[in-house]
């Protein structure tokens, strides 16, 4: 144990966490034990969740939403009983804001479609703009090009400053009285940064523009309270916060979700249809058309449980010092640059860096003989490289089982990397 | 070690001192991208008639995608197109391999140097960095054969 590791406070009991999650306990390349540092692009799944959507389909498969007979019920009050865990989870005022999709991906596309449908005074059209920011992942970047394209609005967005931060000292010309929408990460995948909504809600609120959040990277590790953020969208998904792939959330304001249009038709989403028309179920039935990604659901409803049975709060705790560890341990590396926040102030828990000129993919394949997973390339989010200069980083990052014992192994992984390119 | 047989020295060797490097004079340019990890190489074909006259290039990647394009030039300029092509189609079917092909002499021959990236094979997420360059010039040499400029 270095020095360092003395006097972390926080931490949650990770020896006792780790037990549930089956695949921390597994090795590779002849014995090397994993070392799990790319949670940021999926989280691994405790066998609380895997049970639940065993349990599912051996006990309780059916259609939902259809069905009179027993285990139909039993499936509907699964997929229901999901949603509100997912409702308390983020402190929704009510149940029916909260549309399953099958990601974030998915979540910030069914917005971008709804306003680019939408009659007055949502309509996003050629004399309106969109607003976003150079620190997205892509799928809150593509979309919104999208909408653009299609509809002739102008799509602007904030630039990045050279810690990592959003640069807010021109907000009051990126958002304007034509703005429509304002959409952004509150936690930045590549960077770590956590963003200052309430300054960027405040000013789209006097213009009267929409806001939607990505909470894709803030879901799984912070407490999650859509009331207190006065957003009107929130998107985020499931896999990353211990739950199934295939699941994601979008919550929206009652109201909006009255008001706009569908996106996606098909079965569950109809009132009724006829071969000329068709009116359609209220919120959120009305965006989820098709059979629902029932199993993911009941997935996410256990992976819920499982991190309420934790605390969001001590999770948070528990991040903040690893993160605070893995800074000032990576710091210590020659010719590691961090590229992001370098302190544990308002930062989350993916950390991304450069190693001299060595490239992120070589820098990752000599982890991985170590058994050390991290991710390499752009993250999704090719605009912050290229606002840095830079084709690519290497990113570390941790979750309620990540362990400073970890840290310190990639921190000697990366020594290792530099005596083989040096 | 395992990685050795993915980095073996002749990798590192041509990463680390590339042949060729450089955009220089051509009859055709591409620009390829390998959109999972970022890898860029810009690359210009130059004909002598059926000889290649040159294969420039500039680009940034992993030490696996450099290289391959410095072997790609050692081994390609001076050759006659047709030449080229075997040699292509060859390392083509090396790195689609998956590990399981075992470079024969015949295969060396053609090969070269490049025969160093059979380890690379079993790595599928690096297949692509050592094809980028060969794709490229794939595609250069059909532009500049398109636009007429080689007899």
């Amino acid at each position: 144990m270095t020095d360092a590791r003395q006097g972390l406070s926080g931490l949650l009991d990770t020896e006792a966490i780790r037990k549930d999650f089956p695949l921390l306990d597994r090795t590779v390349h002849d014995g090397k034990k994993v070392v799990y540092l790319d949670s940021a692009a999926t989280s691994q799944k405790p066998r609380q969740v895997l049970d639940a959507l065993n349990a599912y389909y051996e006990r309780h498969n059916a259609n939902v939403h259809r069905g009179v007979y027993t285990i139909a019920e039993e499936a509907t009050a699964l997929y229901e009983g999901a949603r509100d865990k997912v409702a308390a989870f983020i402190n929704a005022p009510s149940r029916d804001e909260v549309i399953f999709t099958k990601n974030a991906s998915e979540s910030l596309n069914l917005v971008a479609n709804m306003l680019g449908w939408a009659d007055e005074p949502y309509r996003v059209d050629r004399d309106t703009e969109i607003v976003t920011t150079e620190m997205e992942h892509h799928s809150n970047i593509v979309p919104w090009q999208l909408l653009a394209q299609r509809t002739g609005a102008k799509l602007k967005w904030f630039g990045i400053t050279d810690d990592g931060r959003l640069d807010l000292s021109n907000i009051d010309e990126i958002i304007t009285e034509k703005t429509k929408i304002v959409s952004f990460t509150l936690v930045s995948n590549i960077l770590g940064t956590v963003n200052p909504v309430e300054q960027i809600i405040r000013r789209a609120q006097q213009v009267g523009a929409l806001v939607c959040i990505d909470a894709s990277q803030a879901a799984p590790h912070m407490v999650l309270d859509v009331q207190a953020l006065q957003a009107d969208f929130v998107a985020f998904t499931g896999h990353k916060m211990v739950g199934p792939t295939g699941i994601g959330v979008l919550w929206g304001r009652q109201e909006l979700l009255e008001d706009l249009p569908p996106f996606l038709g098909g079965g569950e989403m109809i009132e009724t249809v006829s071969m000329h028309s068709s009116t359609y179920a209220p919120a959120p039935h009305k965006f989820e058309a098709g059979t629902p990604p029932i199993a993911q659901a009941v997935g996410l409803g256990a992976a819920v449980d499982y991190l309420t049975s934790i605390g969001m709060e001590r999770i948070h705790q528990h991040e903040k010092a690893i993160t605070e560890y893995a800074l000032k341990r990576l710091l210590e590396v020659p010719d590691l640059r961090i590229i992001g926040p370098t302190t544990a102030e308002d930062r989350g828990a993916a950390i991304s860096f450069t190693l001299g000129d060595i490239h992120p993919h070589d820098v990752g394949q000599v982890l991985d003989e170590q058994g050390v997973a991290v991710r390499v390339g752009h993250h999704c989010a090719r605009p912050v490289c290229l606002r840095y200069g830079i084709p690519a980083t290497t990113r570390a990052s941790f979750y309620l089982y990540s362990t400073p014992a970890e840290v310190d192994a990639l921190v000697d992984g990366l020594e290792h990397v530099r005596n083989f390119f040096g | 070690m395992k990685l050795d047989s993915m980095y073996q020295e002749v990798i590192l060797d041509h990463y680390k001192h590339p042949h060729g490097r450089g955009l220089r004079e051509g009859d055709a340019e591409v620009h390829h991208v390998n959109p999972t990890c970022g890898d860029e190489i810009t690359l210009r074909v130059k004909y002598d008639g059926e000889t290649i006259a040159d294969v420039s290039y500039e680009g940034q990647g992993c030490s696996i995608s450099q290289a391959s394009a410095s072997v790609l030039n050692e081994l390609l300029v001076g050759k006659e197109l047709s030449q080229a092509q075997k040699i292509q189609d060859a390392f083509l079917e090396l790195m689609q391999s998956k590990g399981q092909l075992e470079p024969d002499d015949a295969m060396e021959e053609v090969l070269e140097d490049a025969v160093a990236f059979a380890g690379v094979s079993k790595y599928p997420a690096r297949v692509k960095c050592a094809l980028l360059s060969w794709m490229a010039w794939k595609d250069a040499t059909a532009k500049a054969l398109s636009e007429g400029k080689t007899a």
